[in-house]
């Protein structure tokens, strides 16, 4: 009989449960996974100074972080999504279907993205968008004309790389880094090595053309990583020849196994991205819903709390951990203090 | 048929061979077991060569987690800066957040050095603080909130030092590897070796790793496993109070009740079919019916063990059914003689003896349930999540949490190495787990389990 009891007792924990699922008193984040550590460091600080619980931070990319965000209002949906890129329109559209409507956008400052490879390896020390386009891209111009990717070593289209198999480990397609490489480096490269102009010559479209631009080989030299950075740094110490793409707070974590490349002449550093000069940059945002301002407990303070100038300032702790910090941000500080909406 | 027909037409030649010289075929045939006894042999001794491997890459890699480098600061708690109209009202004093304590450790910083005559290129106090853990400021901070009165006074404290610091006096970080670094400077160390020197600086066993919280990125010195511990607790109850009864249950009704027909078979295989059934997939119908449809909270630790129990069933009822086969029918056959029921013959006879192999059957489930971590994936119980200690017992299958083995997967894929070191000590814990229950199946099993 001692079943039925157990039985009985389930029953209860379960009702029991579903009965108390109705409150929640801390905040939900998920998204990108670059964001991620910032948003556990503000967290962190907010759960200690505040008498609020500490919020919750998962990860999982910036397109899963915001697919969740727009499933819907309620307690039972996330709060905050993370992104390392800006919210598409597709995306508002959904959430719009959804019910979520009011989205206060939040950026928190930018973040460089970086060419590293092994300590050791081959001394891949200065890129230009050009060389990575030639190493990557499905098409080159070669002579003038626009044939399949002839090359195998990265000396073979520029005398100053070293002469070293070409295999590039990039972020998958899930990825908000991703789309910075694309935008920033392949299309960059596409442009410079006149491949861009080649293919609209041969009879494609200005559209077509761009997005063939952003292709990448497919013919095992680039490989795209789904995980976190962890992996590709797995993948980059058991191949010394191989370049992989990281956020500068990763390299800055690991300099002790990885050797960065200047892009376009320019050293990855905090003071560079944030002058511009660096070209791989790209702002980081959070998208809160507004409809859960004072609803879920310490909402809107912790959106103020990670903008206050002691966090995201560059001498706070997020600064130190590799964020290039926002020069605009007394704007979004009051934009948060306003709750303005997309 | 045919066989026998040839073998009587071809009678065997009577061997002609001594018994003592083996003739060709027996040294064939014994030398062909012999081979087979070595590739026995070299098979166990592979199996056991990883085994030792994977063992020592554990321990190795996974005991440097369980000790910590300490700074002992005295900190004097300075009343103008923590409590300026002096009336020591905790709200007032919690106005002062973390950042408002740093002048202080600095200060206490540059107090320890001078104490001990240690020379110093450091003239900013931000850039000697690089030694010290960011949680300094919140253990000072709580110190003074749960003790206004001491404000004034000098106080000592044991802070962590930061997980470069920590790094070097386990031999993981070196001087070369700092050259390139922002996070520490080869300096730091020179100042760290002399601290240790004279006694400030000290490396001990460290029991918030075992019974902590998880920590940001910035801060992996601070991290430990021990409220993940607890997810894992709550989830395993969950899934003890639903797999057992349920599947107990259901074997018994299909072992000893239910009809044998078609229905009953298509059941058999499925439910084989299900302890095959990858624990992705199990994860994803989480997802969807507990969270999207039911809507229970994310993250918590009732949905894991929802999710567990589906994949502990299959594996519960098939031990439960094979041990209430193995109880021999003349058991039944004899409580029914004497007048029992079919109800009472069951409960009172059958299921008694079959309980210690339905133990087994469960701890085993739960020992496979507890080292899970795919589903767990999917239902959110992996990122910075495990940082509050559950108020009770309902907030502990609420409230969002980790559990151990997607807690080690995460700090796994932190970036700071200090995390991969504490990824591996947090293995060793679950392994001892593991063993722990398995060794109590093994017993039990050894103990209670009659044979016939």
């Amino acid at each position: 009989m001692s079943f039925m009891k157990l039985t009985a007792s389930a029953l209860a924990v379960a009702a029991v449960s579903a009965s108390a699922a109705a409150a929640r008193d801390n905040l939900q984040v998920a998204g990108s996974s670059t964001v991620l550590p910032y948003a556990s460091i503000v967290a962190e600080a907010f759960g200690e100074n505040f008498e609020f619980p500490t919020p919750v931070v998962e990860s999982g990319g910036s397109s899963a972080g915001l697919k969740r965000f727009c499933e819907g209002v309620g307690e039972n949906t996330i709060d905050i999504a993370n992104a390392s890129r800006a919210i598409r329109e597709k995306e508002i559209k959904a959430c719009a279907e959804a019910g979520v409507t009011d989205i206060i956008q939040v950026r928190i400052g930018y973040d460089g993205i970086v060419f590293a490879s092994q300590l050791d390896g081959p001394a891949f020390t200065a890129f230009e968008p050009a060389d990575l386009y030639n190493a990557l891209a499905p098409k080159v111009v070669v002579d003038g004309e626009l044939v399949d990717n002839p090359y195998t070593m990265w000396s073979e289209f520029n005398a100053e790389l070293p002469e070293a198999e070409i295999l590039a480990f990039i972020p998958g397609t899930k990825h908000g880094t991703r789309e910075v490489f694309e935008e920033k480096v392949l299309a960059a490269g596409c442009e410079t090595t006149g491949a861009l102009e080649a293919m609209i010559a041969s009879g494609m479209s200005e559209d077509d053309a761009e997005d063939a631009c952003i292709a990448v080989r497919t013919d095992g030299k680039s490989v795209d990583i789904d995980g976190d950075y962890t992996e590709t740094l797995a993948s980059i110490d058991s191949n010394p020849n191989a370049i992989g793409v990281f956020g500068l707070a990763f390299y800055e974590n690991n300099t002790d196994k990885l050797k960065v490349a200047t892009m376009s002449g320019v050293e990855p550093e905090t003071a560079t991205i944030a002058s511009g000069e660096y070209p791989v940059s790209r702002p980081l945002y959070f998208y809160i819903k507004k409809a859960h301002i004072g609803v879920i407990p310490g909402l809107k303070e912790f959106a103020q709390f990670f903008v206050a100038d002691e966090i995201a300032g560059p001498d706070g702790p997020l600064s130190a951990y590799g964020l290039v910090s926002d020069p605009e941000l007394a704007d979004t500080q009051a934009m948060i203090e306003n709750e303005e909406t997309m | 048929m045919t066989d026998a027909t040839a073998s009587g037409a071809a009678p065997q030649k009577p061997a002609s061979g001594s018994l003592l010289e083996l003739d060709a075929r027996t040294k064939r045939r014994n030398a062909a077991e012999a081979r087979f006894k070595f590739y026995g042999m070299a098979a166990v001794g592979i199996g056991l060569l990883f085994l030792v491997l994977l063992l020592v890459s554990i321990v190795r890699n996974g005991v440097p987690a369980y000790t910590q480098t300490f700074i002992s600061l005295p900190v004097e708690l300075q009343a103008e800066k923590l409590d300026k109209n002096g009336n020591r009202d905790p709200e007032e004093i919690k106005k002062v957040s973390t950042f408002g304590y740093n002048p202080l450790i600095d200060q206490a910083l540059f107090r320890v050095l001078e104490e001990n005559g240690v020379e110093s290129p450091f003239e900013k106090g931000a850039d000697l603080r690089k030694m010290v853990s960011a949680s300094a400021a919140a253990e000072i901070r709580d110190y003074v909130i749960a003790n206004p009165e001491k404000i004034g006074e000098t106080v000592s404290f044991r802070v962590l030092a930061s997980s470069r610091v920590d790094g070097y006096l386990k031999g993981r970080v070196t001087r070369e590897d700092l050259a390139r670094d922002k996070n520490l400077d080869a300096e730091h160390l020179d100042i760290i070796d002399q601290l240790k020197e004279a006694g400030a600086v000290a490396r001990t066993f460290n029991w918030s790793f075992i019974l902590g919280a998880d920590a940001s990125e910035s801060r992996p010195e601070q991290a430990g496993i021990g409220v993940s511990m607890l997810g894992s607790l709550f989830m395993m109850l969950v899934v003890l109070l639903l797999s057992l009864p349920i599947g107990v249950a259901a074997s018994i009704y299909l072992e000893e009740f239910a009809p044998k027909n078609v229905w009953t078979d298509l059941i058999e295989v499925n439910i084989s079919n299900l302890a095959a059934v990858p624990s992705i997939v199990f994860g994803i119908l989480g997802l969807a019916v507990f969270i999207q449809f039911m809507h229970l909270p994310q993250s918590a630790p009732l949905v894991g063990g929802l999710v567990l129990t589906l994949m502990t069933l299959p594996t519960i009822i098939i031990s439960t059914r094979a041990s209430l086969k193995s109880v021999p029918p003349s058991i039944r056959d004899a409580a029914l003689g004497v007048g029992a029921s079919k109800m009472q013959s069951v409960f009172h006879h059958v299921l008694p003896l079959a309980m210690p192999g339905i133990l087994t059957g469960t701890i085993i489930g739960l020992a496979q349930a507890l080292g899970e971590t795919a589903p767990l994936l999917l239902i959110g119980m992996v990122g910075y999540i495990a940082s509050n200690y559950p108020d009770g017992v309902a907030s502990g299958f609420l409230d969002p949490n980790s559990a151990m083995p997607a807690q080690i997967y995460e700090w796994a894929k932190r970036a700071d190495p200090a995390y991969y070191e504490r990824a591996w000590g947090g293995i060793i814990i679950l392994l001892l787990f593991l063993m722990t229950m398995n060794i109590i199946a093994v017993i039990l099993r050894r103990r209670f389990e009659r044979r016939w």
